[in-house]
């Protein structure tokens, strides 16, 4: 049996929708022989791999990094899953959208801070934010989306038994925004 | 007032011949025959005002999908509720609903208890098909009983109604224009300060958002509430 190669990235999330993944607890161990895990904070890979099958991304995008990054995604898998909500609308994380991204940054690191003593932004090696976070289906195609904050763990073990047996499931039945 | 003479008239639901009287509504007709239209701003016991959209069918002859909540039946029309068109058009009003104001669900008052949230799953829409607008208004938790947060109104009225129809205060009206428009308490001024409202708590009962809720209650007398003014709703359309 061919293994599906899978990938798992965290974007503009709190890692809640990647916690719900191993919240499938037993079930993992049956899911395992049918996956070669190549990306994911559960493995350590630095760049992402090429002819993936599977991407699962938790997260929206809210910066250059995480736009650069999905579109590699984009390129290099055959199926996109967006997990939880802050991947399909925004959620938590498109809240500052708002306020937008000037005022954050503003409040985080001047109004905030006693210690930003040249009083400029980071703008070296951390990523530039965006001006506004974005749901993943507005930067490029996602095959598929699972919402839930975060999305419950039978609904993504619904979903990925669904997508191994090639059949199709209502998963409105397990989830929904703000699950 | 000089009263119509109402007739009853037959026609086509999904091919099903039903039958209601002249003066009945397309939905009245098809929850009647137990056929299932989707509804949103449609409340039993207010008046019809086709804000929401969401009651979209098709009438055979017709060039565009009409509101089932507000159509008046006519003899022999042919209906369908349910068609690949319908479907994608319930998606996309269902979608600009969402994007018009910020509906962060796990953060919201409603969250578990909404009748939008109930609608995405109900058309099994898993996300939007249009982009957010990232609309912000000031929330007025002046009143000492209730919060009004526009950030989740989706301006169905049924507030407005239920103010004027059943309470008869009339202490709110929707104010401003397309996009922008927001419920306002009499000249628009902070709920605490509405001479017109008793504090009936009507608006917050049948407000199907978070965007009208009661402080410090728990979820069961929230329940029982909304389960009173409800009742009182339809018992009045009954007994009409
Ligand atoms: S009003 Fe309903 S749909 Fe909107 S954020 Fe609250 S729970 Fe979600
Ligand atoms: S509490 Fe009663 S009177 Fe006051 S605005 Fe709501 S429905 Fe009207
Ligand atoms: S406050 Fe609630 S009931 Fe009133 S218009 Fe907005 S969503 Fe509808
Ligand atoms: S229920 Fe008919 S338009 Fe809203």
């Amino acid at each position: 049996m061919n293994k599906i190669r899978l990938a798992t990235i965290w974007l503009d999330g709190c890692s809640g929708c990647h916690m719900s993944f191993l919240d499938m607890d037993e079930r993992l161990i049956e899911l395992a022989p049918y996956f070669d895990v190549l990306y994911s904070p559960y493995v350590d890979t630095k760049e992402f791999p090429e002819n993936v099958d599977l991407t699962i991304v938790e997260g929206a995008l809210s910066s250059d990094h995480d736009l650069e990054i999905i579109k590699k995604i984009r390129a290099n898998s055959k199926l996109i899953l967006a997990l939880g909500d802050c991947a399909i609308t925004g959620n938590i994380s498109a809240m500052k959208n708002l306020y937008k991204s000037e005022a954050v940054l503003q409040r985080g690191y001047f109004e905030l801070s006693d210690i930003n003593k040249d009083n400029r932004y980071p703008s070296t090696v951390v990523p530039k934010l965006l001006d506004r976070v974005i749901p993943l289906h507005e930067a490029v195609k996602v095959d598929y989306f699972l919402p839930g904050c975060p999305t419950p763990a039978d609904a993504i073990y619904e979903m990925i038994h669904a997508l191994i047996n090639g059949t199709i499931i209502d998963i409105s039945k397990y989830t929904r925004f703000g699950k | 007032m000089i009263k119509q003479k109402v007739r009853v008239k037959s026609f086509k639901i999904n091919d099903i011949t039903v039958t209601g009287r002249s003066d009945q509504t397309l939905l009245e007709v098809a929850k009647e025959h137990d056929i299932f239209i989707p509804t949103l701003c449609y409340l039993e016991g207010l008046s019809c005002v086709g804000s929401c959209r969401l009651c979209l069918v098709e009438v055979k002859g017709a060039r565009e999908l009409v509101p089932a909540c507000t159509s008046k039946i006519k003899e022999d029309m042919e209906v369908f509720t349910t068609s690949e068109k319908i479907d994608s058009h319930r998606k996309m009003i269902l979608s600009m609903i969402f994007s018009e104001r910020s509906h962060t669900c796990s953060v919201c008052e409603a969250n578990g208890d909404c009748e939008l949230q109930d609608k995405s799953v109900e058309l099994q829409l898993d996300h939007s098909l249009v982009p957010y607008i990232d609309s912000r208004f000031a929330i007025d938790a002046s009143h000492k009983n209730f919060v009004h947060d526009p950030n989740r109104c989706i301006l169905c009225s049924r507030c407005v109604r239920v103010c004027n129809e059943i309470e008869g205060a009339n202490a709110i009206n929707i104010g401003g224009r397309g996009i922008n428009s927001m419920i306002i308490h009499d000249m628009d001024e902070p709920w605490i300060d509405s001479q017109s409202c008793t504090s009936c708590g009507k608006c917050v009962y049948v407000c199907p958002t978070g965007a009208l809720y009661e402080k410090e209650i728990t979820k069961e007398d929230v329940t029982t509430k909304r389960e009173i003014i409800r009742n009182l709703l339809k018992n009045r359309a009954e007994n009409e």
